[in-house]
């Protein structure tokens, strides 16, 4: 445990090195988020909303989505590195030490950048509960919680599940990105205006609509089975897969570096 | 200048076979075109579904926009992976660049459009195609009269032009900056936002629109877009033509002058 905090300070302090550097991809994180902000408003300073869903409650699903990307990010991003770890072959000296491989690769390539994308999803939840019309009581702010928290493992998992096609693939597959960064942009409106057909994939396939629509039904009293309340926590099931599939992977992997 | 022209012309072709061994990668940008196109399609409907009546313009129009934005991403894009030249302006193998017999400006300039063109000249089509099958409210309308199609064919190419004069501008600025990343994010962010990359900039409000349409970012990928999905035509599209041609000329122009001035005193890191 001390080793991984160890790496992960060494990492923060070796970001913070160059910080004109640091602050300005920061700032293009932060601006980025805002650019898909500035869109939503626009359209919605014609439209009054989606489906029967308001300005306010897309801007909350707005930022849960977010501030589950950020953090899921902050962790997984990492694990793109896998491909060319592969090609230059240092995955062997990682698989050789007797420490839990995600770890190895996940602290040395911690992004803190990412924590500007995390801050403007703050500022959007900030403007988005009083307009919501969500009645705040403590259970709901616990399911919020969770949306968060799950949805953060949800995007982690997401990031690792890609990254361990790269096993079978070498090759960084770009397309990939439609189920991380275009599950991302996606999530701005409640899952279930893409059609059934979209949200039953989101449900049973990729469990993101858990995380977001079922709960957010919950919060808007629409729904108050307890399966809406623990959705967030059976999207959890997620991981179980993912996880399967990396050792899967893993076991598969042949060193092809030199 | 006829073998300069040859040069370039071989430069593109090494590229362009180049990226065509990666059929994987090329199958899969397709997939990825498809599918990202067709859920913001469902996001759009759902939109229009509610007031489409308030928004400016024709849903078949937006749909068709989102097709051709998402056909032509690779073409339009300021940011893509230019990887060679990145490389060698962080370590220093530009000054092998600048010690060639070929103008430096000249030489990226082709380099990052072939770059662009090649790869979306195999993984633009297909994605227009699959587009144009699809049934009525999700499918995109074809332009419909040749004279569309040639405005459009026109602003294309200008707007080509303009993205990589712009890219050129942000390879001339890496000179001065190390931050290559922050510096990409953000050019990224600016180019895509007020060129009509996230929504059209038909829906931005008033005062921004027309400011964005002056701006280089309105001959960008806004024009032929929107002469593609009909929303501009006629005079108003040859008017956009004219603005896009002295963006075209003012941008390379702009990027030829600073790229002299920083490679007049480039000082190399590498070792």
């Amino acid at each position: 445990m001390r080793l991984y905090w160890n790496y992960f300070l060494m990492e923060l302090k070796s970001q913070m090195q160059y910080k004109a550097s640091f602050l300005l991809t920061m700032a293009g994180q932060f601006v980025t988020a805002f650019t898909t902000f500035f869109g939503i408003q626009f359209i919605f300073q014609r439209v009054s909303g989606v489906d029967d869903f308001t300005y306010g409650q897309v801007l909350l699903c707005f930022s849960v989505i977010m501030m589950s990307f950020a953090i899921g990010e902050m962790f997984g991003g990492g694990l793109a590195v896998f491909p060319e770890l592969m090609r230059e072959g240092s995955l062997d000296r990682i698989l050789v030490r007797p420490r839990s491989v995600i770890l190895q690769i996940i602290m040395p390539n911690m992004d803190f950048s990412r924590l500007g994308l995390l801050v403007q999803a703050v500022i959007v939840l900030c403007i988005a509960v009083p307009v919501s019309g969500v009645v705040w009581t403590g259970k709901k702010v616990f399911v919020f919680a969770m949306m968060v928290a799950c949805g953060s493992v949800l995007f982690f998992c997401l990031f690792l599940l890609v990254a361990a096609v790269s096993f079978f693939t070498i090759q960084n597959l770009n397309f990939l990105d439609i189920f991380t960064y275009g599950m991302r942009d996606f999530g701005k409106y409640p899952f279930s205006v893409y059609g059934d057909a979209a949200l039953k994939v989101l449900t049973f396939g990729i469990p993101l609509a858990l995380v977001q629509y079922y709960p957010l039904l919950y919060l808007l009293d629409r729904e108050s089975g307890i399966w809406y309340m623990i959705s967030p926590l059976v999207s959890l099931l997620f991981v179980a897969p993912s996880y399967w599939f990396y050792r899967f992977g893993l076991k598969n992997y042949k060193s092809c570096g030199s | 200048m006829t073998k300069e022209l040859k040069v370039y012309f071989s430069m593109f072709r090494i590229r362009f076979n180049h990226n065509l061994q990666y059929r994987a990668v090329v199958l899969g940008a397709v997939l990825k075109g498809f599918l990202w196109a067709m859920m913001e399609v469902l996001g759009y409907l759902a939109i229009y579904r509610m007031g489409g009546d308030r928004l400016p313009m024709e849903l078949s129009r937006t749909v068709s926009y989102v097709w051709a934005h998402e056909s032509f991403i690779v073409l339009f894009s300021v940011v893509f992976g230019d990887g060679e030249i990145f490389s060698a302006i962080r370590s220093g193998e530009v000054v092998y660049d600048l010690a060639r017999p070929v103008g430096l400006y000249g030489r990226w300039y082709c380099q990052s459009a072939s770059n662009r063109l090649s790869f979306a000249l195999v993984n633009c089509l297909p994605v227009l195609i699959l587009g144009a099958l699809m049934p009525k409210p999700y499918g995109l309308t074809l332009p419909g009269s040749a004279a569309q199609v040639f405005l459009f064919l026109v602003s294309a190419l200008l707007a080509f032009g303009v993205t990589v004069a712009m890219a050129m501008l942000m390879y001339v600025s890496l000179f001065y900056f190390i931050s290559q990343r922050g510096i990409r994010i953000m050019v990224r962010v600016v180019t895509s936002f007020f060129s009509g990359g996230v929504v059209p900039l038909p829906f931005f409000p008033e005062p921004i629109r027309r400011a964005a349409e002056l701006l280089p970012f309105g001959s960008m990928q806004n024009m032929p877009l929107q002469i593609f999905c009909g929303n501009i035509n006629g005079s108003q599209a040859l008017r956009g033509i004219g603005l896009q041609v002295f963006w075209l000329w003012a941008m390379v122009f702009l990027g030829w002058l600073a790229m002299r001035r920083a490679t007049g005193k480039v000082v190399s890191f590498g070792g």
